[in-house]
C-alpha cells in the first residue's frame, strides 16, 4: 500500500532560504540545494519550494536554483509561488521539477489548472488551497473560505466547491494550507482536511499547524491526509524526519522507511 | 531522468533521431501523459519501429512508466494498440478500488509504494524487500505471461510493478524519482549485459 508522505517546505527568496536549517550545536545550512540534499539524505519523501521572491525579474535565480536541486536530489520536488502562465510551468518543470503548485493565480484564472494539466498532465499540477474558517452561509454552505494573499483577501469562494472544481479541471493534487493553523504549532486543522479529503479523488496533503509528532499522525489518520507539510518543527531541530517516520511507524501508520 | 544518469556518471544523450538510437549500446525509454497521443508521435517519428528494432538487436532497454505500458500490445487508455513487445493489455485501475480496511483508494496511485519481487534478474540486484519507489499513474501493465512479472506492488489490487523478458525490463515507477533504491536500480541497467 501507499506509505503516506513526510514533506518538508522551504521558503525561498532569490535563491536563498529563508529560514535555514538549524540544528543542535547552533551551527545551520541556509543555502536551499543544501537544505534539500539534507532532506532528502534524511528520508523526506518529496519536497516543496515556495518562491517568495517579490520582483519577477529575479525569477531566474530561482530557476537556477530549481536546476541545481535536480541535479542533486532524486525524490520528487515541487515548485510553487508566482507561477501565473503555462509558460512559467514548463520553465519549472524544464528546470527539472517534477510538479509545480498554483494558488492565486488558480483563483484568479481557472483555465490555468486545465490549461497547465492538458499541456503536462494533471500529476504536474498541484493546487494551492489557502483557506479561512467563517462559519456556513448560503455562499460558503463548508463554512471555509478561500483566501488569497496570505490570507489577506477574502474570495468569497467555498473551499470545498473549489477543491472539486479544482479536481474536475484537472488538478492531480491539492496542498491545503489552513491560514488559521499555519504557524500555531497547535496542530493542522483536522476537519477541514477531512472534509477536503474525503469529497475529491485526489491525494490531499495537510499544511499548517504542525508542531509536534502526534500532529501529523492527528492528520494522517482522522484528517484522511495523504501527506503532511512540515517546516520550522524540522527546520529548527526540534525533530528529525527519521524521528518522525519511527513515530508514526510506532503509531500503525505506513511511512516509508528505507531510503 | 538525463539529470539521475549523469549523476550515476554515464554518458547519455536525449533524441528521437532513429539513427542514433540504432548505434546506442542501451536505451531507456521514459514517458509521462497518455497512451494515445505517445504512440501518435511515436509512429509519427518513426519511433515505434525503431523501439522494436532495437528490442531485437539484444542490446539493453529499460522502459519507464508510460514507456512501459507502450512496450505492451494493447492500452485501455484511448483504446491504444502499443508495440507489443511484450504481450499484455493495460487495464486502468477500477473506480471503486478499496484498500483491506474498505478505504476508498485515490486515483492515480500516486506516492511511494513498495515491491515484491517475484524474479531475480540482475538490473534487481541490491534491491531489498521493503525498499520504496516513487509511483505516479492510472493504468497498470498486466502481461499474459506470469513468467514477464518481475515485481508486483498492491494498491487494492496486486499489478505488475516491474516486467521484463530477454534484454527488456521495464517499471511502472520511476527509479529517476526513487532516491538510493532508484539509482541503485538505474546503475545496475547501464552496467547490464544481457546474455
Amino acid at each position: 500500500m501507499l506509505s503516506k508522505r513526510i514533506i518538508p517546505c522551504l521558503d525561498v527568496r532569490e535563491g536563498k532560504t529563508t529560514k535555514g536549517i538549524k540544528f543542535k550545536d547552533n551551527s545551520d545550512i541556509g543555502d536551499p540545494v543544501e537544505m534539500a540534499r539534507f532532506y532528502y539524505e534524511a528520508g523526506a519523501d518529496e519536497i516543496v519550494f515556495y518562491d517568495i521572491t517579490a520582483s519577477h525579474e529575479k525569477r531566474n535565480i530561482m530557476i537556477d536554483m530549481v536546476k541545481r536541486v535536480a541535479e542533486n536530489i532524486f525524490i520528487p520536488f515541487s515548485v510553487g509561488g508566482g507561477i501565473r502562465s503555462v509558460e512559467d510551468m514548463r520553465t519549472v518543470l524544464l528546470a527539472g521539477a517534477e510538479k509545480v503548485s498554483i494558488n492565486s493565480a488558480a483563483v484568479e484564472n481557472p483555465g490555468l489548472i486545465s490549461k497547465g494539466a492538458e499541456a503536462f498532465g494533471n500529476q504536474c499540477i498541484v493546487l494551492g488551497m489557502d483557506v479561512k474558517h467563517v462559519g456556513k452561509s448560503s455562499q460558503i454552505p463548508s463554512g471555509y473560505e478561500i483566501v488569497i494573499n496570505g490570507g489577506r483577501k477574502y474570495m468569497g469562494i467555498d473551499a470545498l466547491q473549489w477543491a472539486i472544481e479544482a479536481q474536475n479541471l484537472g488538478a492531480g493534487e491539492i496542498c491545503l494550507n489552513s491560514i488559521d493553523a499555519d504557524g500555531t504549532k497547535q496542530g493542522y486543522e483536522l476537519n477541514l482536511t477531512r472534509l477536503i479529503s474525503k469529497n475529491v479523488n485526489i491525494p490531499v496533503i495537510a499544511s499548517g499547524g504542525a508542531g509536534e509528532p502526534l500532529h501529523l499522525a492527528d492528520v494522517l489518520t482522522t484528517g484522511y491526509a495523504d501527506a503532511a507539510l512540515i517546516a520550522s518543527m524540522v527546520h529548527y531541530g526540534t525533530y528529525t524526519i527519521p524521528d518522525l517516520k519511527v513515530y508514526l511507524d510506532s503509531q500503525g501508520i505506513k511511512v516509508r522507511k528505507n531510503w | 531522468m538525463a539529470r539521475a544518469v549523469s549523476y550515476l556518471g554515464f554518458q547519455h544523450i536525449i533524441t528521437n533521431d532513429i539513427k542514433k538510437i540504432s548505434e546506442a549500446d542501451r536505451i531507456i525509454f521514459p514517458g509521462v501523459g497518455a497512451a494515445g497521443s505517445a504512440m501518435d508521435s511515436l509512429k509519427h517519428l518513426g519511433l515505434d519501429s525503431a523501439i522494436k528494432d532495437f528490442c531485437a538487436t539484444g542490446k539493453p532497454v529499460l522502459g519507464i512508466c508510460l514507456g512501459t505500458q507502450i512496450i505492451m500490445s494493447h492500452s485501455e487508455e484511448n483504446y491504444t494498440r502499443c508495440l507489443g513487445i511484450i504481450d499484455g493489455h493495460v487495464r486502468a485501475f477500477p473506480d471503486d478500488i478499496k484498500s483491506k480496511d474498505e478505504t476508498r483508494l485515490k486515483i492515480p496511485h500516486m506516492g511511494w509504494n513498495s515491491i515484491k519481487i517475484k524474479k531475480r534478474h540482475p538490473v534487481l540486484s541490491g534491491i531489498r524487500e521493503h525498499d520504496e519507489f516513487y509511483f505516479v499513474h492510472g493504468f497498470y501493465p498486466d502481461p499474459v505471461n506470469s513468467l514477464n512479472v518481475l515485481g508486483s506492488t498492491n494498491y487494492g489490487i496486486s499489478f505488475a510493478s516491474i516486467i521484463g523478458t530477454r534484454n527488456i525490463i521495464a517499471t511502472q515507477f520511476h527509479p529517476e524519482k526513487s532516491g538510493r533504491p532508484g539509482l541503485s536500480l538505474l546503475k545496475n541497467f547501464c552496467t547490464w549485459e544481457p546474455c
